[in-house]
């Protein structure tokens, strides 16, 4: 609308045809910008809202597909909290997070930033960290189950150089979730290392110049500037993490399936089960929905965030 | 934009979304009924799957050869072949969106929860005019059966799981690959003498996830002459927590752990194993007849290099795989599928000489002690014919032959997989803890199992 339009009165609004030769004004002068605006929403309903509201709703059915579905109101709800695997999948899945968290949210910011002191070879270090990220999933999980291989696999037999004793990575019920989320955090650190160096280059080197002349140490530097300066993106990316870690399902569908004794799994593993497995969709739904509900307020979390910062 | 107020931009926003949301419902809220697939000539055209994929060169071809010559004998029906078979993942948003094929392959799992859900047609008025139909093993038709005796499906092959063994290995390990194990106590001093040979062989090996472990466990509980899940006064209830079960996960823990027979590596699963198998560095594991063509393919390995033995015990886990048709299907697509079906896999023995003699030219192996789908004096002349055209080994399989027939053959239970995702937990436990408390587990695992069957009837 150009600036010189006039405002119109404010006793206008209580008028019905008033108001709708106002929209009709509006629509016509912005004819092209609704146009535009109605393709992205129609793309967005069709494939990104529709799936939700109907993912929502199938929670609340019965579906078979080959009749019409069935409204069973709590049922599925009810069916799911009797389920015995269904707090444990919500632990595993916690378990999970949290680990992610203490390997996944450390090792790339401490890997960005020695990557960030670095004078030689920093875009070479910066692609190796990135590499693992291009690795189709599937690739990577191979290789890892290489890695973990009880008898002639990497890890155990780099432990027997040092005459440690061997290792059940994937199959003691200690040590299988930390193994997956060894696998996760190395298949995707490299984003998150990207997006920390990028932040780093963006404090002001007059700060750390200013911390040196006052005699800061490496320690001090890191922990009175760089660390307050990417306090914002430190936060986002600890959320996201937690939202992204919370879906985990590669690493134990491909590594564990779930074992030993079903301390792999995960939510989405059993929403898996669920709908490929059992064919009870409703059941799925309604787990998806749960778990929909709980990612949907650390998205919340994540909007406030970014709001009050913008 | 500070002249545009904004309630106006909302309704527009609004009732786009609204539209939207309504053209999204519209589009994607169900599917037509089928027609009845015949055209004006008279001729029904039938969707089909089953058919090999391009990268099984021969058996596309086979199969494309199969259609060509079913539709001229058969001049009013037309077989529309898609590649695939059973796929979980998708056959529920194929059957939603109207794209299930009218006639399509399941294993011995599914159908009886196909028919509880309704998503498999009643055939049982159509059946009666398919050839050889009364001859089919009654066990194997049950499977296609619901309570009140109304017919969903047929069956398409069967296997019963036994062992398949290593014949290189068991020599080495002086064993004989004629004689191989008939009871446990005789498979874990084979499994023994053949981990000895080290360089990373395992004796035995079995599966532990994906399922896989709940379904073999359940066969070593029936061998030891127990049952996963039993009918006590009208009620499912878990069964394996008994001294089957005890005996069934006592003789596995030892011999992973007291033995170290099992090798290190667990949570394996069918693919595993057989790599293991194909790459010689296993001695035995359960499997049905069809696993040693897999291998033999896949692997390049030889035929006479495996051996086939009954499972020890009383019993013995059976299943296999059939096809079904489309509950939107109609009567005529029915009709035409079933013919389709019988001709092509419930061979008769004229067509049994036929296959047989391609299949021979073809390299395809003949001789396997399974599929039996007959009863009676139709499967006999079939046997007939496949030791005529037979190119394996027949000899090596001679020990599943002999014993298998006094080994009960027992279906699956119900619910099947969600009890072996069950099973699943107890047999990891005993493969990958050294302390497994046998007794714990499995009252554990029952008290799950249970929950999963309270709902069946």
């Amino acid at each position: 609308m150009p600036p010189s339009a006039p405002r119109p009165p404010a006793g206008a609004r209580t008028g019905a045809r008033a108001g709708n030769s106002r929209l009709r004004r509006a629509v016509r002068e912005n004819l092209v910008a609704y146009l535009f605006l109605a393709a992205g929403v129609l793309c967005f309903a069709l494939f990104s809202w529709y799936p939700i509201v109907r993912g929502v709703l199938l929670g609340f059915q019965q579906v078979t597909f080959a009749e019409p579905a069935r409204w069973v109101g709590l049922d599925n709800f009810r069916r799911l909290f009797e389920d015995p695997l269904f707090l444990t999948a919500w632990q595993n899945t916690g378990h999970f997070t949290l680990l992610a968290l203490v390997f996944g949210f450390a090792a790339p910011f401490a890997t960005a930033v020695v990557l960030n002191e670095l004078r030689h070879g920093r875009p070479y270090l910066r692609m190796t960290v990135y590499l693992p990220v291009m690795l189709p999933p599937i690739v990577t999980m191979l290789l890892w189950r290489w890695f973990y291989d009880p008898g002639p696999g990497l890890f155990n037999s780099a432990l027997e150089v040092f005459h440690l004793p061997a290792q059940q990575w994937l199959e003691s019920e200690n040590l299988a979730m930390v193994s997956l989320v060894l696998v996760s955090t190395w298949a995707n650190m490299g984003t998150t290392t990207l997006i920390y160096l990028a932040a780093l280059g963006g404090i002001p080197g007059e700060l750390y110049e200013a911390a040196e002349l006052d005699g800061a140490s490496i320690r001090q530097r890191l922990w009175h500037v760089t660390i307050p300066q990417m306090r914002f993106i430190l936060m986002i990316t600890l959320l996201l993490q937690v939202i992204g870690t919370m879906q985990v399902f590669v690493e134990p569908f491909v590594l564990t399936g779930g074992g030993p004794d079903d301390a792999t799994v995960t939510v989405l593993l059993l929403l898996y089960r669920y709908a490929f497995v059992y064919n009870d969709f409703g059941l799925a739904s309604a787990m998806s929905t749960l778990l929909f509900v709980v990612l949907g307020l650390f998205s919340v979390v994540y909007l406030r965030l970014t709001r009050s910062k913008g | 934009m500070d002249g545009m107020p904004g309630i106006s931009r909302r309704q527009v926003l609004g009732s786009a979304t609204a539209v939207a949301l309504a053209l999204a419902l519209t589009a994607c809220g169900g599917s037509a009924p089928s027609s009845s697939g015949v055209d004006k000539n008279g001729v029904v055209t039938v969707v089909v799957n089953g058919m090999p994929a391009k990268t099984q060169p021969v058996d596309r071809k086979n199969f494309e050869e199969d259609v060509k010559a079913f539709e001229k004998s058969h001049p009013k029906i037309r077989i529309d072949a898609r590649e695939g078979q059973m796929d979980p993942k998708t056959f529920a948003a194929k059957l939603a969106g109207g794209q299930l094929e009218d006639v399509y392959y399941v294993y011995f799992t599914d159908p009886a929860g196909l028919i509880e859900r309704r998503q498999a047609a009643d055939i049982s008025k159509y059946v009666g005019d398919v050839p050889y139909f009364k001859d089919i093993d009654p066990a194997l038709m049950k499977v296609f059966k619901d309570a009140d005796g109304k017919t969903y499906g047929l069956p398409t092959g069967n296997y019963s799981l036994g062992l398949l063994y290593n014949r290189a290995l068991f020599t080495k390990a002086g064993l004989d690959p004629d004689k191989p194990p008939a009871t446990w106590e005789e498979v874990r001093t084979a499994a023994k003498r053949i981990s000895a040979l080290g360089d990373g062989t395992v004796g035995y090996a079995d599966y532990s996830k994906n399922n896989q472990g709940g379904w073999h466990l359940t066969s070593w509980i029936y061998s030891m002459g127990g049952d996963v899940a039993s009918k006590q006064d009208g009620k499912w209830k878990a069964a394996f927590d008994s001294d089957a079960g005890r005996k069934a996960l006592q003789a596995l823990h030892d011999m992973r752990w007291t033995d170290k027979s099992m090798g290190t590596r667990q949570l394996l699963e069918i693919a595993d194993v057989q790599k293991m198998m194909g790459a010689g560095k296993l001695g035995m594991y359960m499997a049905g007849p069809d696993n040693i063509p897999t291998i033999v393919k896949q692997f390049e390995r030889e035929y006479e290099e495996y051996g086939l033995a009954a499972l020890p015990g009383n019993a013995t886990l059976g299943g296999g795989d059939g096809f079904m048709f489309n509950p939107k299907a109609s009567p005529e697509k029915i009709r035409a599928g079933l013919q389709w079906v019988q001709w092509k896999y419930l061979r008769s023995p004229e067509r049994e000489a036929v296959d047989s003699k391609r299949a021979k030219a073809d390299g395809v192996p003949i001789g396997l002690p399974q599929p039996r789908l007959f009863a009676g004096g139709t499967q006999a002349k079939i046997d007939e014919i496949r030791a005529e055209y037979a190119n394996t080994p027949v000899g090596n399989y001679r020990p599943f032959v002999e014993r298998n027939a006094q080994v009960e053959t027992k279906v699956e239970p119900p619910n099947a997989q969600q009890l072996y995702t069950v099973l699943d937990g107890v047999m990891q436990s005993v493969l990958t803890k050294e302390d497994a408390d046998i007794d714990a587990l499995l009252a554990e695992a029952a008290k799950k199992a249970d929950v999963i069957l309270a709902p069946v009837k």
